[in-house]
């Protein structure tokens, strides 16, 4: 992906084609949404002009997807009003706002892949011939559709037989059959590459020029810059900033979407006395060489030393969990190598990754981490007992040692062994789940968002726990949103962006959150 | 977010010919096609009008049935309960008119008594969001019970309009078409007509294809699983009227077991358990191949019945691998 230079950008946007229509085909103002116990958007203004594409853009839990599902009726709103082309307007549902202009296409294609793309595009707003479907018609109305998206496919040929790209401008088709005046695109592109990418742009592009208004949501900085006209910046459930895309430079797009995010208040989580001096002699704990996936990171080069803390710093969808990914052999890499401790291996699952000691905690705690339905004990042994194989079960007596062991040294509270692991709050689940791993005393340790959704007093003891780990002689990956805790704790810094690792630097006294902004934005390129 | 990028093929490249939709159905029918041919070769008459008539006639029942399975199925759900609806059917059909009722007021009773449990199976499905292996299940037990209540003997059936239309019939030449046979292929003319003609028989396939998506492109997915349970049943009311027909008598224990023979028909005509991919038409295929297995093991003469359903476990076991391997192909 190139990244659009100011140059062509403000070349190619306003003066192409007439400004802003003085009217919003949408108009949202202070709306508010409640979930229990939390407000999930808090007086949030949103507009949207006929012919812009509009990008909204914020991190986890900044409510891009609750504002969505605010305007398409999904969730209900609490306070505000919606406005649709100038009357005040509650949608029951995405039907109900489909049928009025509004449509939606979703991240995942949701079409029906056994049906044929007439069908797919068609179902819905059929034609009809003696009271029978008249497919014969059918056909050539998909098919007028998918020339206006430039498409010329088979509309009889099933849709699983073409790829995602196509499939996704399959599903735009059948959003525009309705005649939509608003088109929103919810990270359309996350599984396309490049190629493909350009191809959905040149539609989004045409779309536009018709006068149809587009939201787009998409975690590529680059994407955001190459297509959006203006930006609208979320963040914890308020609005943070509407601009136009060429007045947004990109280290100020960065610091709007993270800035001032409350992290752990940790007031020197790690002395920087501790920090291990890395041992010229020894060599690296494991080396990624070239290591990728296509579709989920590029190649990359990673060195991970024992006693060292590697923070991973980059925005939602940057490529972070991925790499721990690839790392811990979660996902299968297709391109590169892993050195583990000198040798040249192949983590081809988790198992494979245990076996090296290698331990990683999934971000998504509750699917990919812990059993709710177990216990603290049974949750806590799990991984301990997988990597002595099922046919040699621990004896009762040491898993009752280990247990008491992990929840007097992480502090699990409650202290009962006995208790269902998912009456534990956050925090705790987090420090259960590292029980299980540290149980399994790993020689290398990722930590995929640790700190995510738990307490700031959790947040500390984490943190403080890793450091000690780290101080011990282990390798540690820290993954965090809140690049405060990444400054505060590592003695390596790699910056993703865009799927891609853009650079590297020493953690130390004069690392900041800026510096880490600057990064990110700049791709590493003013290095 | 997504992890996990789901592989794609290059924007443009992977069309199929001949469409992939109609390899497993085409497969069917050149097993068909093979078993036709061999038996044509090695036994005298086997070809015969009145061979293959009777093919027809012997198995209008199993038509039916497969053909409501066949939606069922194509939404991704299984009904156990046809086999027992069946013998419910066949049961009220004689029962009602050995107790003098018309035979234009027991037609509509006994197949919408077969509407009537598919619709409780329907609903408990759907919107109790029981498994449909398990609410069919109590479907087939409750119908087995039924049967007992009404009649726990055979009942034979003398009424004279249904002995007249059972043996109607009509010769084409040395073919001969009965009421039953006539009565099964509307069925499957009409099924093919809802399932390809209607916006109801293309949320069938959608549904099968995937639930949520169906849902999100504004199609009435509840609807549609409610009302193939409730057709399945209606096909299985129809059947028992055919079976009362074929044997002139309703009994409880009929059709035992007669569900998997309907699933089994649906499979091997190419329908993928999973849903979303099958036609009725490979489903009459399939209820064809497992009648010509029974037909060429009498024209055998030496082998015993059973080699019926060994030949049957095998082309089944034979089909789904290879179904499986068209699906794994496919991803």
């Amino acid at each position: 992906m190139t990244a659009a230079t100011p140059e062509t950008r403000t070349a190619a946007a306003p003066p192409a084609r007439p400004g802003p229509h003085p009217e919003p085909v949408v108009s949202m103002t202070g709306i508010t949404v409640e979930f229990p116990g939390v407000k999930a958007l808090d007086g949030v203004d949103f507009r949207l002009f006929p012919g812009e594409v509009h990008a909204l853009m914020g991190e986890n839990g900044a409510g891009k997807s609750t504002l969505i599902k605010a305007l398409t009726g999904v969730n209900p709103v609490a306070a505000g009003s919606i406005v649709v082309a100038g009357a005040e307007t509650r949608f029951t549902g995405p039907a109900d706002a489909r049928e009025r202009g509004i449509s939606t296409v979703y991240q995942e294609v949701n079409l029906c892949g056994n049906l044929t793309v007439a069908e797919n595009i068609m179902l819905g707003s059929e034609q009809r011939r003696l009271g029978g479907l008249d497919w014969r018609s059918m056909r050539r109305e998909a098919a007028r559709h998918l020339e206006r998206m430039g498409l010329s496919i088979d509309p009889s040929s099933s849709l699983d037989s073409h790829s995602l790209a196509i499939q996704q401008l399959v599903a735009i088709s059948r959003a525009m059959v309705v005649e939509a005046q608003v088109l929103i695109l919810d990270e359309p592109t996350s599984s396309l590459d490049a190629g493909e990418v350009e191809q959905l742009f040149a539609v989004m592009r045409r779309l536009r020029d018709e006068g149809v208004a587009i939201l787009f949501v998409s975690h590529f900085l680059d994407q955001i810059y190459a297509i959006s006209d203006r930006i609208t910046v979320l963040r914890n459930g308020r609005l943070v900033e509407e601009r136009a895309t060429a007045d947004l430079p990109q280290r100020e797009l960065v610091s709007l979407m993270i800035a001032g995010k409350s992290g752990a208040d940790v007031s020197e989580a790690r002395p920087r006395g501790e920090r291990a001096a890395r041992d010229p002699e020894a060599g690296p704990l494991l080396r990624a060489i070239g290591l990728g996936r296509k579709g989920s990171v590029e190649p990359f080069d990673l060195e991970l030393y024992p006693g060292e803390v590697v923070g991973m710093a980059g925005l939602l969808g940057s490529g972070r969990t991925e790499l721990a990914r690839l790392l811990s052999g979660a996902d299968r890499a297709d391109a590169g190598a892993i050195e583990f401790a000198g040798e040249t291996t192949r983590l081809r699952t988790p198992r494979a990754a245990l076996a090296h000691k290698i331990a990683y905690t999934s971000e998504d705690r509750k699917g990919e981490g812990v059993v709710g339905d177990l216990t603290v004990r049974e949750n806590i042994v799990l991984g301990l007992q997988a990597a002595r194989g099922w046919m040699r079960p621990l004896p009762r007596a040491n898993v009752d040692r280990i247990v008491a062991e992990y929840i007097k040294a992480l502090g699990i509270r409650p202290a009962n062994p006995e208790a269902l692991l998912r009456n534990l709050s956050g925090g705790n689940q987090q420090k259960v789940l590292l029980a299980r791993w540290l149980a399994t005393a790993p020689r290398l340790l990722l930590l995929d968002e640790p700190t995510r959704g738990i307490d700031i007093g959790a947040k500390t003891e984490i943190m403080n726990l890793v450091s000690e780990l780290a101080s011990q002689g282990m390798s540690v990956v820290f993954i965090s949103a809140e690049l405060e805790e990444v400054v505060r704790l590592s003695d390596r810094i790699a910056v993703m962006r865009d799927r891609r690792k853009v650079a590297e630097i020493d953690g130390g006294e004069d690392v900041g959150v800026p510096q880490l902004i600057d990064l990110i934005a700049s791709g590493g390129q003013n290095q | 977010m997504s992890a996990v990028a789901a592989p794609h093929q290059i924007a443009g490249v992977g069309r199929w010919s001949p469409d992939r939709r109609y390899l497993p159905v085409i497969g069917t029918f050149i097993v068909f096609a093979l078993m036709v041919t061999i038996g044509g070769l090695r036994y005298e008459n086997f070809l015969s009008p009145a061979v293959m008539s009777n093919l027809f006639i012997n198995n209008a029942h199993l038509i039916v049935l497969a053909v409501g399975m066949t939606f069922v199925i194509l939404t991704g759900g299984i009904d156990l309960s046809v086999g027992a609806v069946l013998a419910l059917s066949s049961v009220i059909t004689a029962t009602l008119l050995q107790a003098g009722w018309s035979l234009a007021l027991v037609v509509p009773v006994a197949v919408l008594a077969g509407s009537a449990i598919g619709y409780g199976m329907g609903v408990m499905i759907q919107y109790f969001d029981i498994q449909p292996f398990v609410a069919t299940l109590a479907g087939m037990f409750l119908a087995r019970g039924l049967c007992f209540l009404f009649a726990p003997e055979s009942v034979p059936i003398r009424d004279e309009s249904f002995i007249a239309l059972a043996g109607w019939g009509v010769n084409l030449g040395r073919w001969r078409v009965t009421a039953a046979v006539l009565i099964a292929l509307l069925a499957v003319a009409a099924a093919w007509w809802v399932l390809h003609r209607t916006r109801f028989g293309r949320t069938v396939y959608a549904v099968g294809g995937g639930e949520q998506s169906a849902t999100l492109m504004g199609l009435r997915v509840a609807r549609t699983k409610v009302l193939v349970y409730v057709i399945s049943g209606t096909c299985a009311g129809l059947a028992g009227l055919l079976f009362a027909m074929f044997s002139r008598s309703g009994y409880a224990l009929t059709g035992v077991a007669m569900e998997l023979d309907a699933i089994a028909a649906v499979v091997i005509g190419g329908t993928l358990l999973t849903g979303g991919t099958g036609f009725v038409l490979g489903s009459v295929i399939g209820v064809m191949v497992l009648g010509l297995i029974q037909t060429i093991i009498t024209f055998e003469g030496t082998l015993s019945s059973w080699w019926t359903k060994i030949v049957i476990g095998a082309l089944l076991l034979i089909f789904v691998v290879l179904q499986r391997i068209l699906t794994l192909r496919r991803t």
